[in-house]
């Protein structure tokens, strides 16, 4: 499905990390694979060290601080705040929605259209999607879009396929009329058939949670989990994105007369440096011009993953000048989706740390 | 046993040295290799015969034993 949007953008981008970082070194005893092959993997793949939360820290804890930090700064005005949407998969409740939870912590007025979706690695795109559509109502002005997740909290630290690689997260993009004339193009695809490849089975009503599925056991790949942690199906999910993301990229610049050359920034979602640079060779862009680096960095932090490649990217340089952006995530679902838009000078680009002793129970 | 088929044992000892790769005719099945054996084998092949796999390329069926390694390589130029 193939989405425009006139005259809208992107005025603000913020992440927040966790202080707390581990370092993949420390954590190779964990895993049921000899040392020396877990190093090389560490090369390979990207891997080096990610940010992970503390004790019950939820993904609405991470969103709250990053949203304070802005309102006490004088970079968002909570009246100013017409449509709040949560991406996250990782819901402090079933109910009610997170983002209500939100809106009650930081006294947002009552008709703030608060919305939570159920979105993963393709989340900001989502995101923004829908964040644009609900700008298209003559009452909404300013929509914030709040993708958060801790998926640490949902993996087995035996389970070398995912948890060196996964990190916490919070973003906060302000969304908002252009002043200036600009066409946003966009593109999504879902594939229902594929759902299980990455999923956690347990815990909602089809299995619901009980002893057995907390049971950790060793799975057929050589790692230790349970029906309780997230699990995903490597080589199907890399094939999904191999086949999927290079037409869809080309249909989205197709669509917007653009050729690759004139974009000057891929920010892809960031699964390991491998799988992207497969991709930068399959798209036939250069790799320096698609970022693969925030895994080592920061971890995979699902929809956060998109805005944290630009933020570590880009930093303060996205305050002063403008780029023409080829956003791009894929995974749960599965989901693959793409913007093509121009960003910047923006309010504010940055990223900032969430201190460990920070819950707002 | 080409000498093809000789250096991808080579390679896959250096990968997993606790492994015996030899006495298996399919690496997946008997759990030899896991997906993340699979990337770290396409890395090295990529880097030891300067060639990149295509991503689409790196499907189960490309890795169930040196011989089928060996034929996804030929693709690439790669001679037995």
């Amino acid at each position: 499905m193939n989405f425009t949007f006139r005259n809208m953008r992107i005025s603000g981008l913020l992440v927040v990390v966790p202080e707390n970082e581990s370092r993949y070194d420390d954590e190779l005893d964990n895993y049921n694979f000899p040392v020396a092959n877990s190093r090389k993997l560490k090369n390979v793949i990207g891997i080096d060290r990610h940010r992970l939360v503390s004790g019950d820290t939820c993904a609405s804890d991470l969103a709250l601080f990053g949203l304070r930090h802005l309102i006490d700064r004088g970079d968002l005005l909570p009246d100013e705040i017409d449509g709040l949407i949560l991406v996250t998969e990782t819901p402090d409740y079933f109910m009610p929605p997170t983002s209500n939870v939100i809106q009650g912590k930081l006294g947002l007025a009552e008709n703030v259209w608060c919305m939570d979706i159920n979105q993963g690695c393709a989340g900001f795109a989502v995101g923004l999607i829908q964040g644009f559509m609900m700008l298209q109502q003559e009452a909404i002005n300013r929509v914030v879009l709040v993708n958060a997740d801790t998926l640490t909290r949902t993996c087995s630290p035996r389970d070398r396929n995912a948890f060196p690689l996964l990190g916490d997260a919070a973003s906060i993009a302000i969304l908002e009329p252009s002043p200036t004339p600009q066409t946003i193009h966009a593109n999504l695809q879902m594939d229902g058939t594929q759902h299980e490849k990455i999923m956690i089975p347990a815990g909602g009503f089809r299995l619901p949670r009980t002893p057995a599925t907390a049971n950790v056991e060793l799975a057929s790949d050589g790692n230790y989990r349970g029906q309780d942690h997230y699990h995903m199906d490597g080589i199907a999910v890399l094939n999904f994105v191999q086949h999927q993301i290079p037409p869809l990229i080309e249909a989205l610049l197709s669509a917007a007369k653009t050729l690759k050359e004139d974009v000057d920034w891929f920010m892809f979602h960031q699964p390991n440096r491998f799988m992207l640079e497969k991709l930068a060779d399959k798209l036939g862009v250069p790799r320096d011009k698609l970022p693969n680096d925030i895994v080592e960095h920061y971890g995979n932090a699902s929809s956060v993953t998109v805005p944290t490649a630009i933020a570590h990217t880009l930093g303060t340089g996205l305050t002063e000048n403008t780029y023409t952006m080829c956003l791009c995530g894929f995974g749960v679902g599965l989901t693959c989706s793409s913007l093509l838009l121009t960003m910047g000078p923006l309010q504010f680009c940055e990223l900032i740390d969430f201190p460990s002793s920070q819950v707002d129970n | 046993m080409t000498e093809l088929t000789q250096r991808i044992h080579s390679i896959l000892a250096e990968l997993r040295p606790e492994v015996d790769y030899s006495e298996s005719t399919d690496y997946l099945a008997d759990g030899l290799l896991d997906s993340t054996d699979i990337v770290s084998l396409v890395a090295a092949l990529d880097a030891r015969y300067g060639i990149s796999i295509d991503g689409t390329e790196i499907l189960p069926e490309h890795f169930t034993n040196a011989e089928t390694i060996a034929g996804l390589l030929g693709k690439y130029g790669v001679n037995p």
